[in-house]
């Protein structure tokens, strides 16, 4: 199951976020790492060091792209000049495939840049799932959702989180990027079983797992990535791998970065669960 | 409730600017109850309101464009200070919300924006916009494309009067305040950051030391990028616009005579202009033209 469409058949094991302040240990040391995931937006530019520096990342490293803005959940159209540079990125990349987040954040031509959640419709998972498949037409690479962290649900959802992300998938036909950090933070802000929604995703369109750390408030959870993962995340993502057997692992860490070898250090824990050698 | 009523409703309830002590305010700058659009859309949970619930995705917007405006505008923090900076911020932002995909062009309308409020600049309005005018400038010329160089071989293709095209990445200033020295000091003490992924943007609320402002002088910069970093260079008045005129597409003699050669010997005139040709040529700023792709 680990290779599949949806991840263009590749096993491509535990990797971690490429980030700026580690630029400069990747270039000079060399570090063996099974891949780096980018933020695409990142490098959607026409030039200078963000690309120079992506080609130098090339040369060495597998790279998956990962995107922060194309909201498949607005009901505005997708952005053409989004999408163009986007597939230019993909054909430098050659990403076996492309993630990005199951959410909206753009009204009428303004960008608010934060992931907000969906009511869980009928209605938005069918319009969802159309803009889905039309960005896979035009980039021509297997696109992949990702669950978000949430702070807020709304009086018209009609199903469950788990059960949305799996009716926009199966009406798309595309993939999943399990974020089971996100699951834990919302299901800690919504008040349900994270385990039940791990269990209730169709598990053979995982294409991807996240993990993270977060920061508790008084009332809610934020989802900062500037911690470890915590315990009861590592059980989720165990029973994840469990379910979907090993599938390609990315820590994400974007808050107060400690050095590469920490956070590949926090990665690398991944494999223990993959290994079965830590036990749910 | 249809998708397109509730992400309309939503957008508009946390695009409204936040209360001094960053919170949600009751009512939109158009008097509707906040609480009464929250009630509507959000549930409320054993912990929080529908209306605390709509207010972390309020804060949420506010703190991710304000730290990535800061981020971007630290020169012009330092000389507005850090009070007024987040004050102007919020308004421009108000007026000129986001229209693109990417944070990068989020200051792309600051410029013309504070030329029409310059009740936010008094007493430093120049400089202020010099100061803009050459982060703006920076941003640019640090991902624009980058052309083929043009090399000594490709000249005889240019004709005996040729147009010299710019690489898309320079950026000529002619500035009445020497902020460039002021910005690069500000940039020694900025750490570098990128757009990450969908984690929460804690409120970094960035300060900056108090400066002294630059006295007023007359500089001509060329903005522009050369193994990847971004540099100002100074130049001559008459090189300046020597480069505005090339960049206009005017021929070289054109753009020589455009200068202001009076009180300058020829002989003097002339070898400023080989110098410069050389250097600018030595530093990639020349790219090839469709003369030359042609050719």
């Amino acid at each position: 199951m680990p290779a599949n469409r949806f991840n263009g058949f590749t096993e491509y094991g535990v990797g971690i976020g490429l980030r700026i302040p580690h630029y400069n240990h990747i270039l000079s040391k060399k570090p063996t790492v099974d891949w780096f995931e980018i933020i695409s937006e990142n490098f959607m530019s026409d030039g200078g060091r963000p690309l120079h520096v992506l080609d130098q990342i090339l040369e060495q490293y597998r790279v998956v792209q990962h995107g922060v803005s194309m909201y498949f959940g607005s009901v505005e159209p997708l952005n053409r000049e989004h999408l163009k540079r986007l597939k230019a990125l993909v054909r430098r990349t050659g990403t076996p495939w492309l993630s990005d987040h199951l959410c909206w954040g753009s009204v009428d031509g303004t960008y608010s840049h934060d992931l907000l959640p969906m009511p869980y419709t009928f209605e938005a998972a069918a319009k969802t799932a159309d803009k889905i498949r039309q960005a896979r037409d035009f980039l021509e690479v297997p696109v992949v959702v990702e669950n978000v962290s949430s702070y807020a649900e709304f009086h018209v959802s009609e199903m469950t989180e788990w059960q949305f992300l799996t009716e926009v998938v199966e009406r798309a036909d595309c993939g999943i990027l399990l974020d089971v950090n996100n699951i834990y933070v919302s299901s800690r802000n919504h008040n349900f079983d994270p385990l039940e929604y791990v269990n209730g995703v169709p598990h053979e369109r995982v294409a991807q797992i996240h993990i993270a750390g977060h920061s508790k408030f008084e009332k809610y959870i934020l989802d900062t990535h500037d911690h470890p993962v915590i315990d009861p995340v590592w059980s989720l993502y165990a029973r994840a791998i469990e379910l979907i057997g090993p599938t390609a692992t990315l820590l994400e860490w974007d808050d107060r970065i400690p050095s590469f070898d920490e956070v590949h250090d926090e990665a690398l824990k991944a494999n223990r669960y993959v290994a079965g050698k830590v036990s749910v | 409730m249809d998708l397109d009523h509730i992400q309309h409703k939503m957008f508009e309830a946390i695009r409204q600017p936040l209360t001094a002590d960053e919170g949600m305010r009751q009512r939109t700058l158009d008097g509707k109850s906040l609480r009464a659009i929250a009630n509507e859309i959000i549930k409320p949970n054993d912990r929080l309101t529908s209306f605390e619930r709509l207010e972390i995705y309020n804060r949420q917007y506010w703190f991710r464009i304000l730290s990535a405006l800061s981020e971007d505008f630290p020169g012009l923090r330092a000389v507005v200070g850090d009070r007024r900076f987040e004050r102007l911020a919020a308004a421009y932002l108000l007026d000129c919300p986001s229209q693109s995909f990417t944070l990068r062009n989020l200051g792309s309308r600051l410029e013309g924006w504070l030329r029409a409020h310059p009740e936010h600049l008094v007493k430093v309005e120049q400089v202020a916009l010099d100061m803009v005018r050459l982060e703006w400038a920076e941003i640019e010329a640090f991902d624009e494309t980058a052309k083929p160089q043009l090399s000594e071989d490709d000249l005889p293709a240019l004709g005996p009067d040729p147009k010299f095209e710019l690489q898309p990445h320079i950026r000529l200033l002619g500035l009445s305040y020497p902020v460039d020295d002021l910005l690069l000091q500000v940039r020694r003490e900025e750490a570098e950051t990128d757009i990450v992924s969908n984690a929460v943007t804690e409120r970094t609320r960035q300060t900056s030391r108090r400066r002294r402002l630059p006295r007023a002088e007359r500089i001509f910069l060329a903005v522009h990028r050369f193994d990847n970093s971004v540099y100002f260079k100074r130049i001559d008045k008459e090189a300046f616009t020597i480069l505005c005129a090339l960049r206009d597409g005017k021929s070289l003699s054109e753009a020589v005579d455009a200068a202001d050669w009076s009180g300058r010997p020829i002989e003097d005139a002339s070898a400023d202009v080989q110098q410069w040709f050389a250097y600018w040529s030595a530093q990639g700023w020349f790219c090839h033209t469709n003369q030359v792709r042609n050719k």
